[in-house]
């Protein structure tokens, strides 16, 4: 396959140095792929999805009725991060993370950081995301966050930013593992030849997160069930692989009932008792006693349960507020305060509309600007400066105006690219990535995580929803001069 | 004894229960079609003959007559293999046996969910009828597929209890097909007296134990073909696995392992039901059921096989559940 006229255009490649020479971690690969015959690449592509569909890893598409399932795209092509470079991120990540949880504790107990004047009060009473029935309550072991799934972007200064958090649900763990197992199949030689970190142990170091938590008094081996809201949900696949993986029952709301404050599940020899539920519900929906009354979703009195100390919860309720976008940007704060260090990987600079000099600055610079709802996900309710119309400006002028506390902005970045074939031929295209970091008595963070990838031409959105794909990541197991660099941090 | 493993949620027994059922109902509706296919070939009948006792068997008469009309050949193929409409019909039942296996996939092995998919990929990607010269095939795929699910879930899952579960729903389904395709033969073959003793009654006879592939062991039990012993086999045969005793031998045992109850002993009524039934058919006998009226028994037979689905699921899956809305019933 001819790789010499691949373009950087501008961009920072993950494969490729500024002057067009592999990057010393990517050499293997490319020159594997360099090797192969024409169409080969394609041919293992077109294998990789038909076994996608197989194995049904699909997911639904909302709104469809006709229950059309497709695959997440995937791409053959893997990101490839230096054993050095994820050392230096994992301890970067097991910071924030401590930080965060101590925040959201602190939130719903004395809000010290608010008495403080650290955060202002006001953002923490405006957010969405905040929830007065969590205040008060002791998780187990005070961990609030026990998964979370922090997206990563890397700009064109070739530096690593923070770009959301995801403390509430974060989903697509299941394709690491699948893409994992696909690219096993594909370039077994170049595994062999590079060592790459692996991570078929995600599901153990679920399992003993959650078992971690069971509340004091669960009798013998704590019951750790996986709760989805069930088979019409996106995110199905992975909740029942995630169940499988880890041997734990995959429950829906109907299944459990609440009875003198504990959570029990319905079985053919009657009750059981559960003791740890990694819900896969939004908090909106787990308890239509506690939350959103026409939740058909949940388990009425489960966060009754929880309050009593009779069942734990991953993740906790209430998480959200540390989600919100406005929040976000208090995070290098958040770390000074509670931490005394400084961040060790940089927040991307935000402008808070609610500020009259910050809103002022981005409705002056809306097309150059990325302007965002503090509260949203998925890619929606977004602007892109520099790709938008004149039209969606003044669109977004007027929200601005309307709600400022509901929207920031930030620089437009250069997200890095990755070589992605498209057609007969590789293209760059901008990615991300999402680690997940697991938290019970210890932090775990799974080495790489998904690389989400943009597949249409320019676009810097990775969202499955708008046209993003995934790619494998692979954490280099030892730096390449020799010296093994497994387990470090 | 089974060992003491997790507890089984009841809307998985549930699921599993009817996977079983559903593909084991997919696999006998692909193989008496395959069957009527090849007498056609060599007794062609006027197809209201040929074609509407499938109709028949599978229950369905009423909605295929309101929507097909008169039983041909096309039709009756059409609404019994690839219309989605018809709930059991192979496509419906294929989709609702991987719709019941997506629900419970991580209590399934991995190799049988595959198996369920490729087997629904296939069917979805065929949409209507084959051409002719396909059909057959096709037909032999479905139940060589199902054969495959069967073969993969003894080999790749652990014989527990929701394995159990699944194996009653298999098994309780195996038995009712098998009493259904007896009935409605016995009466359409019986009343053509003329006919007795003929090559087509041997044909017609042999086309009965070839849509329940127990021809080639029937005729080494028995040799000739006579009615009699065609009942005898089906029905009363211990070691067929397709005859309904053998299949109500193999749901009694999983129904008490699944109870934890003694063999002889009753707990629950879907055992002590299930427990008569074996009795029955351990100590009674082929012409004491011809003299009293095959198809008398044979409806009296799926009547408490019914009976002990219902309780099956009172007892063990709708007990300790509120909201059972599974609105599948048996055919």
């Amino acid at each position: 396959m001819q790789l010499e006229d691949y373009a950087l255009q501008g961009f920072h490649d993950e494969m490729f140095d500024e002057s067009g020479v592999a990057r010393p971690e990517a050499k293997l690969l490319l020159d594997t792929i360099g090797a192969l015959e024409d169409g080969q690449l394609q041919r293992f592509q077109r294998a990789a999805e038909r076994r996608l569909v197989q194995m049904g890893i699909t997911f639904n598409v909302y709104g469809d009725t006709g229950g059309t399932e497709r695959i997440f795209p995937f791409d053959l092509i893997p990101r490839i991060v230096r054993s050095e470079e994820w050392n230096w991120i994992e301890i970067g990540l097991k910071q924030r993370i401590r930080a965060l949880n101590l925040f959201i504790d602190d939130i719903y107990h004395d809000q010290k950081i608010v008495k403080d004047k650290i955060v202002p009060d006001e953002v923490i009473r405006s957010a969405v995301f905040y929830r007065p029935q969590c205040v008060g309550l002791n998780p187990p072991l005070g961990v609030w966050c026990h998964i979370t799934g922090t997206d990563l972007v890397r700009h064109g200064d070739g530096k690593i930013y923070v770009l959301e958090d995801n403390l509430r649900v974060p989903s697509g763990v299941s394709y690491v593992l699948e893409n994992r197992d696909l690219m096993k199949r594909t370039f077994p030689q170049v595994f062999e030849g590079l060592r790459v970190r692996p991570v078929d142990d995600y599901p153990s170091n679920l399992l003993q997160t959650l078992e971690d938590i069971a509340p004091a008094g669960a009798e013998g081996k704590p019951v750790v069930v996986l709760l989805t809201p069930g088979i019409f949900n996106s995110a199905y696949f992975e909740h029942s692989f995630l169940a499988q993986k880890m041997g734990i029952p995959l429950v829906e709301g109907r299944d459990l009932v609440v009875e003198s404050d504990a959570v029990w599940m319905l079985t053919t020899k009657g009750r059981r008792k559960v003791d740890v539920i990694y819900r896969r519900i939004d908090d909106d929906f787990l308890d239509p006693q506690a939350f959103r009354k026409d939740s058909m979703l949940g388990v009425p009195g489960l966060v009754q349960a929880y309050r009593a100390g009779r069942v734990a919860l991953a993740n906790a309720p209430g998480n959200g507020v540390a989600d919100d976008k406005v929040v976000y940007a208090y995070v290098p704060q958040m770390i000074r305060y509670y931490l005394g260090e400084d961040a060790i990987l940089p927040n991307v600079p935000t402008y808070l509309c609610w500020r009259d000099a910050d809103r002022q600055h981005v409705l002056a610079n809306l097309d150059k600007l990325v302007v965002k709802a503090a509260n949203e996900a998925g890619g929606y309710g977004m602007l892109i400066g520099p790709h938008s119309t004149v039209a969606e400006q003044e669109e977004f002028a007027r929200r601005i105006q309307a709600h400022p506390r509901e929207y920031i902005a930030q620089p437009t970045l250069a997200l890095s690219r990755v070589p992605t074939l498209i057609g007969d031929h590789l293209e760059g295209r901008h990615v991300d990535l999402r680690p997940y970091i697991l938290y019970g008595k210890d932090i775990h963070v799974l080495p790489g995580g998904l690389t989400r990838v943009a597949l249409r031409k320019n676009s810097l959105v990775v969202n499955s929803s708008q046209g993003g794909g995934s790619k494998d990541t692979w954490v280099l197991a030892e730096s390449l001069n020799g010296s093994r660099d497994g387990d470090a941090a | 004894m089974m060992s003491e493993t997790n507890p089984l949620l009841s809307r998985v027994a549930d699921a599993v229960y009817w996977m079983g059922r559903y593909i084991e109902r997919a696999e006998n509706v692909a193989r008496y079609i395959g069957v009527n296919l090849n007498l056609q070939l060599d007794l062609p009948l006027d197809p209201a003959h040929q074609w509407q006792p499938l109709i028949d068997t599978s229950g369905d008469t009423e909605s295929f007559q309101k929507r097909y009309g008169v039983a041909t050949q096309a039709r009756v193929i059409e609404f019994l293999a690839y219309d989605t409409e018809n709930p059991s019909s192979i496509s419906s039942c294929l989709r609702s046996a991987r719709e019941n296996a997506r629900s419970v996939r991580e209590t399934i092995s991995s190799e049988m969910w595959a198996q369920i998919n490729a087997m629904y990929l296939q069917i979805q990607s065929q949409r209507s009828m084959p051409e002719p010269e396909r059909l057959l095939d096709s037909l032999r795929e479905i139940r060589m597929g199902c054969h495959l699910f069967q073969g993969v879930t003894d080999a790749t899952m652990t014989h527990n209890e929701p394995w159990h579960f699944l194996e009653l729903g298999r098994k309780l389904e195996r038995a009712d097909k098998t009493s259904r395709i007896l009935d409605v033969k016995y009466f359409m073959l019986l009343p053509s007296s003329k006919e007795v003793g003929t090559p087509y009654d041997d044909i017609h006879w042999a086309a009965v134990l070839k849509s329940v592939s127990g021809f080639e062991m029937y005729r080494k039990k028995y040799g000739r073909i006579t009615p009699r012993d065609v009942v005898d086999f089906l029905v009363m045969d211990r070691d067929f696995p397709r005859a309904v005793h053998y299949c109500i031998c193999c749901a009694n045992e999983s129904i008490h392992t699944i109870s934890g109850t003694a063999r002889g002993y009753y707990q629950y009524r879907s055992e002590q039901l299930m427990g008569q039934l074996l009795s029955e058919l351990d100590y009674t006998s082929t012409d004491t059921i011809i003299k009293g009226g095959l198809h008398e028994y044979l409806d009296a037979l799926q009547h408490k096989m019914n009976e002990i689905d219902d309780s099956v699921r009172t007892e063990f899956i709708a007990r300790a559940s509120q909201s059972q809305s599974q609105s599948q019933t048996s055919t």
